[in-house]
């Protein structure tokens, strides 16, 4: 209504433009010996505490495709706003694209209106979209953030199902996690208490869960900003690569060399004023 | 791939490693129990606070009272997606129907608007809906608007999965002229027994009262909650 959006919200009905494309290329590779890469999941630890200062989320680092690892340092806790950061869990790219048209969609909002987003706005529109994608969108949001009418956490269903928690857990890890912040969560908590909370609590879920493991990210919200703190501990299993797998330039050498010009021509000019009184 | 996850209620599409659990595959839902009593002056409503995803509590305390406006609240029951969509498209006509009106809504218009988008889109939603209030014209009024998207008043109404174990209750100990603290009382009791039979639902037990002065809430606790096995 009074919000202008980067991308127009499509006319009623669902767009399945893609599920047609998906089927149309999984019928090509069936017939031969490859099988379609699976999406990208993040099984996941993620948890968030509201605290008396402010919001602390945090996150494990990995994503898993199948049964792979496919990224050891996967940013989890998304840029919403100055004051708001989302932690996803789920279809990694529903929950990296659903946040990047949100925090888009606030930017806007906020030049416009002069405003820092509130964290109940921000809410409302995942909602929104979330609903009427009827679960097709595989995203399970934490939002945290700091607003003129205090410190919130919610989370977001991947149906559109809204829940507003002092303390919580999702994605694979929850249940681990969800045992310490059940365990030991007061009301009002200081910063740095809640941020051990938090650290204990994805510590737990990584430890636990299969889908989660790698480093901890924390980030801190507060009304005098925000504290990304990425890792906040890390792996004690890293391992260290065997050499170098960045070549220099000139490795591979150059044999011949050619350069063919290319000759264009102005065909046709127009010049277009621009008013800016 | 997104088409998969279609439906949500579509058996295991997913692979033994994927590392979603089943649960979360699952659609949220309010297996619960509301209920809503009518008394001389207004209403009194309860629910219980639990939210499941298969067999996972999602949230343990959560707020299934919902207001609609100053004096409606709608008690919600079946998806939490859904009855949270409905309610607010509700929340917001009935708000403009009233600027337009300039007074008050009426608890039958609120209960109407509930009834016309459960019934239109009665294939695609999961909601079971009881909406009661205060207004001038008629006092406290209790509307049940169920799955498939009936409307009947009756002065007692109980919804949600919990609410079959306590027909029998609702019926044998509902009298008419209640008080309202007979009524929240009446509410609590028959919460706390349907909590105690209901998998889906327990937790707290959430009550208001709404009449003309306005709205009070209360918590009873789980501990607090009346007990009435012996073992």
């Amino acid at each position: 209504m009074a919000l202008s959006n980067v991308v127009e919200t499509p006319a009623s009905g669902f767009n399945f433009e893609n599920v047609s494309r998906n089927v149309a290329l999984e019928g090509l590779l069936e017939g031969g010996h490859t099988k379609a890469p699976k999406p990208m999941k993040t099984g996941t630890t993620i948890a968030g505490v509201v605290c008396k200062d402010g919001v602390v989320l945090g996150a494990d680092t990995r994503a898993t495709s199948g049964e792979v690892v496919a990224d050891k340092m996967c940013a989890k806790i998304h840029y919403i706003s100055p004051n708001m950061y989302c932690c996803g869990a789920g279809t990694a790219a529903d929950t990296e694209k659903t946040t990047d048209l949100l925090s888009s969609n606030l930017t806007i909002f906020s030049m416009n209106s002069g405003r820092n987003p509130r964290v109940v706005m921000a809410v409302n529109i995942l909602q929104d979209m979330l609903f009427r994608y009827r679960g097709q969108i595989g995203a399970s949001l934490i939002l945290g953030g700091v607003d003129c009418t205090g410190n919130h956490l919610y989370t977001v269903g991947p149906y559109g199902s809204i829940d507003k928690v002092p303390y919580l857990a999702m994605g694979s890890g929850d249940l681990a996690a969800l045992g310490i912040l059940e365990d030991r969560f007061k009301p009002n908590m200081e910063l740095e208490e809640a941020k051990e909370l938090v650290r204990d609590a994805i510590h737990s879920g990584i430890m636990s869960d299969l889908g989660s493991g790698n480093n901890i990210d924390i980030c801190v919200i507060t009304k005098q900003g925000v504290d990304y703190i990425r890792p906040y501990q890390e792996s004690e299993y890293k391992d260290k690569r065997q050499r170098r797998y960045k070549y220099r330039p000139g490795t591979t050498s150059i044999l011949t060399e050619k350069i063919v010009p290319l000759e264009l021509e102005v065909v046709q000019e127009t010049v277009q004023r621009m008013d800016t009184a | 791939m997104a088409a998969y996850m279609s439906a949500g209620r579509s058996a295991n599409a997913f692979s033994t490693h994927d590392f979603v659990p089943e649960w979360a595959q699952e659609e949220v839902s309010t297996g619960t129990t509301i209920m809503a009593v009518e008394f001389d002056g207004g209403v009194v409503i309860g629910a219980d606070s639990r939210t499941t995803t298969g067999a996972y509590i999602a949230n343990r305390v959560t707020d299934k009272l919902t207001p609609i406006h100053d004096h409606i609240f709608c008690c919600r029951s079946g998806s939490a997606a859904d009855t949270q969509a409905v309610a607010d498209a509700v929340t917001y006509q009935l708000g403009f129907h009233s600027i337009e009106l300039d007074e008050p809504p009426l608890v039958q218009t609120a209960a109407n608007l509930f009834q016309q988008m459960c019934y239109r889109y009665r294939e695609e939603l999961m909601a079971g809906i009881i909406v009661a209030g205060w207004d001038k014209r008629r006092g406290g009024q209790v509307y049940t608007v169920p799955m498939g998207g009936m409307i009947v008043r009756q002065p007692v109404s109980v919804g949600g999965s919990g609410s079959s174990y306590i027909y029998g209750f609702m019926d044998s100990n509902y009298k008419p002229g209640m008080t309202k603290e007979e009524c929240l009382h009446f509410c609590t009791q028959a919460l706390a027994l349907a909590m105690e039979r209901d998998g889906s639902s327990g937790g707290v037990a959430r009550l208001a009262a709404i009449t003309e002065e306005g709205l009070e809430r209360r918590v009873v606790l789980g501990h607090q909650l009346p007990k009435f096995s012996n073992t």
